[in-house]
């Protein structure tokens, strides 16, 4: 029996001294030698004993068991951490800033290259309405939202790297935080803002048979003619998804950080981080083009959400599908069309 | 100066919670908040562990590259430390942190969680050294009297180690060779990319 328990012991201090070797060649100053620590008695104190590098070849976090409740306090150790301080301080800047550059400087190239755009025929003075009231009323309220969560947001990744050395640490931490107020507060208009402009807007952005001629064209730069498109031609259809999309991950994601650990645990929350966080670098991206193109990239684009109304010359280069179903219903031979295509007066 | 470090020898660990216990009642540490824990692995099976972890004041600290405010400094003792006047209480450096030390006072209220608090390793905050100012944000300054933290003066096993890194390495080596085994210097790889011994 003794004889029995005695190869056995012997055999596991074997194995033990198999698993220690190798790992302990990569840490050449290991002072210890592998386990031949068979004692008087015959028990091994440490043949069965956890050790940090033996966990984790098991396991990427080391939990266990602890005596307060806060159960987050269990984690002893989560070395992804470190991925975390990799993905904010050294990817994150360089994936927003370079997407905000780049576009901005796609932008300014366009611009000069191509001027404002115009319409090819001249106005006509008549009116034709585009957005009703609620319809601009949701657009502005995401807008103004948007700007200010972007802002905030940017705040976090670039604040200390341009505005600290600026203002100082003082009134930087103060800014920081009535900005990480304004950020988690204005969140929840912004997401009732998103739910509506889903709601008002679906039906027009659903894709159609003319969005591959307009997307080859390229809106008609390619032709030089402008394409035929509906109430929402597919760049405007690329925009509503990309806020669509890359808004509900933002909200999704923002509404995990706003509570904490109420689902996720500690690296779930890092990927909620890393989901916010690139999600709104691709999103700022596109919306710094959307405000570029309805302000000082073309002429009379801006009347549409600013007042609602644009001009006929306008509307029948841009939209002339849409132009065509709207003349068919004030004349009255176009029952098919939904109350979102019915002007409001 | 010395590169001050902790070190937890989990084979001497009974896990009696003094360092827990010490630490609290040493500065007034608020409820719902442990500067320090003891976190026992493999509980009830044979081979069991506990370990007392704190913020390791780690070499390149994850918590002080991620702070939107920069409100981390490290000392020349190598102790990392914040300022709670410029601390947001985002929670980044809890994302970061790769032993759980930061913690804030308030949770779930939408994401204000008050203003963070960890382990100082007893040398209190930006302040005026011990102050009362100090003590109330951050706790007794013991290094500052020339003390070391007192979870580990405290500890009865003398199973946590504080002082200079190099010391309380050549300490854990030499028991190590004396009694033949360690389970290792827990949490140094991550917080000061070394190991001593498994």
């Amino acid at each position: 029996m003794s004889q029995r328990l005695g190869r056995h012991l012997l055999t596991t201090l074997v194995l033990i001294g198999a698993l220690n070797c190798p790992a302990g060649a990569q840490h050449g100053q290991d002072p210890v030698p592998p386990a031949s620590t068979a004692r008087a008695s015959g028990a091994n104190p440490t043949e069965q004993a956890v050790t940090e590098q033996r966990l984790f070849q098991q396991q990427r976090k080391l939990e266990g068991r602890i005596s307060i409740p806060d159960y987050k306090a269990a984690l002893l150790e989560q070395p992804q951490g470190r991925s975390y301080q990799f993905f904010h301080e050294r990817l994150l800047p360089w994936l927003m800033g370079a997407l905000i550059v780049a576009m901005v400087a796609g932008l300014a190239l366009f611009f000069v290259m191509r001027g404002r755009i115009r319409t090819q025929a001249p106005q006509t003075g008549i009116k034709i309405k585009r957005f009703n009231v609620l319809e601009r009323t949701a657009h502005w309220m995401t807008a103004t939202c948007f700007i200010v969560l972007a802002l905030t947001g940017i705040n976090y990744v670039f604040g200390k790297r341009l505005l600290f050395p600026l203002i100082g640490p003082d009134a930087f931490a103060a800014f920081s935080q009535w900005s990480k107020f304004a950020h988690t507060a204005v969140a929840w208009p912004f997401m009732l803002g998103l739910l509506m402009m889903a709601v008002l807007w679906v039906r027009g952005n659903l894709p159609d048979r003319h969005d591959w001629r307009w997307l080859r064209e390229f809106g008609g730069f390619a032709s030089g003619t402008h394409p035929p498109a509906g109430r929402f031609n597919a760049g405007q259809k690329l925009i509503f998804w990309s806020v669509i999309i890359f808004g509900l991950a933002l909200s999704v994601t923002g509404i995990i950080m706003l509570f904490p650990f109420w689902t996720l645990d500690i690296n779930g929350m890092q990927w909620a981080q890393y989901g916010h966080a690139s999600a709104a670098s691709i999103l700022i991206a596109v919306i710094i083009a959307h405000i570029y193109i309805g302000t000082l990239g073309m002429v009379g684009a801006y009347d549409a959400i600013g007042r609602g109304e644009v001009d006929l010359t306008w509307a029948r280069e841009h939209h002339s599908l849409w132009v065509e179903q709207q003349q068919r219903v004030i004349r009255g031979h176009d029952d098919s069309v939904g109350p979102a295509g019915v002007p409001a007066e | 100066m010395a590169r001050v470090k902790f070190l937890c020898d989990a084979d001497r660990c009974i896990e009696c919670n003094a360092c827990v216990t010490a630490c609290k009642n040493e500065h007034d540490v608020p409820w719902g908040i442990n500067r320090r824990r003891v976190v026992t692995l493999n509980d009830g099976k044979p081979g069991e562990r506990s370990v007392s972890m704190a913020c390791m004041h780690c070499t390149e600290a994850p918590c002080a590259a991620v702070c939107p405010v920069d409100c981390f400094y490290t000392t020349a003792d190598g102790v990392v430390l914040h300022s709670k006047d410029l601390c947001i209480g985002c929670g980044y450096c809890f994302y970061a942190c790769p032993f759980g030390a930061p913690q804030y006072p308030r949770a779930r209220n939408f994401g204000s969680r008050g203003k963070m608090d960890k382990c100082t390793y007893c040398a209190g905050g930006p302040e005026q050294d011990n102050t009362e100012v100090e003590y109330a944000k951050y706790g007794r300054n013991r290094l500052e009297q020339g003390k070391l933290p007192l979870c580990a003066e405290m500890c009865s096993t003398k199973s946590l180690l504080a002082g200079d890194g190099e010391i309380i390495a050549q300490i854990y080596k030499e028991r190590v060779m004396k009694r033949g085994y360690g389970s290792g210097a827990w949490g140094w790889k991550t917080a000061y990319r070394e190991t001593l011994g498994t």
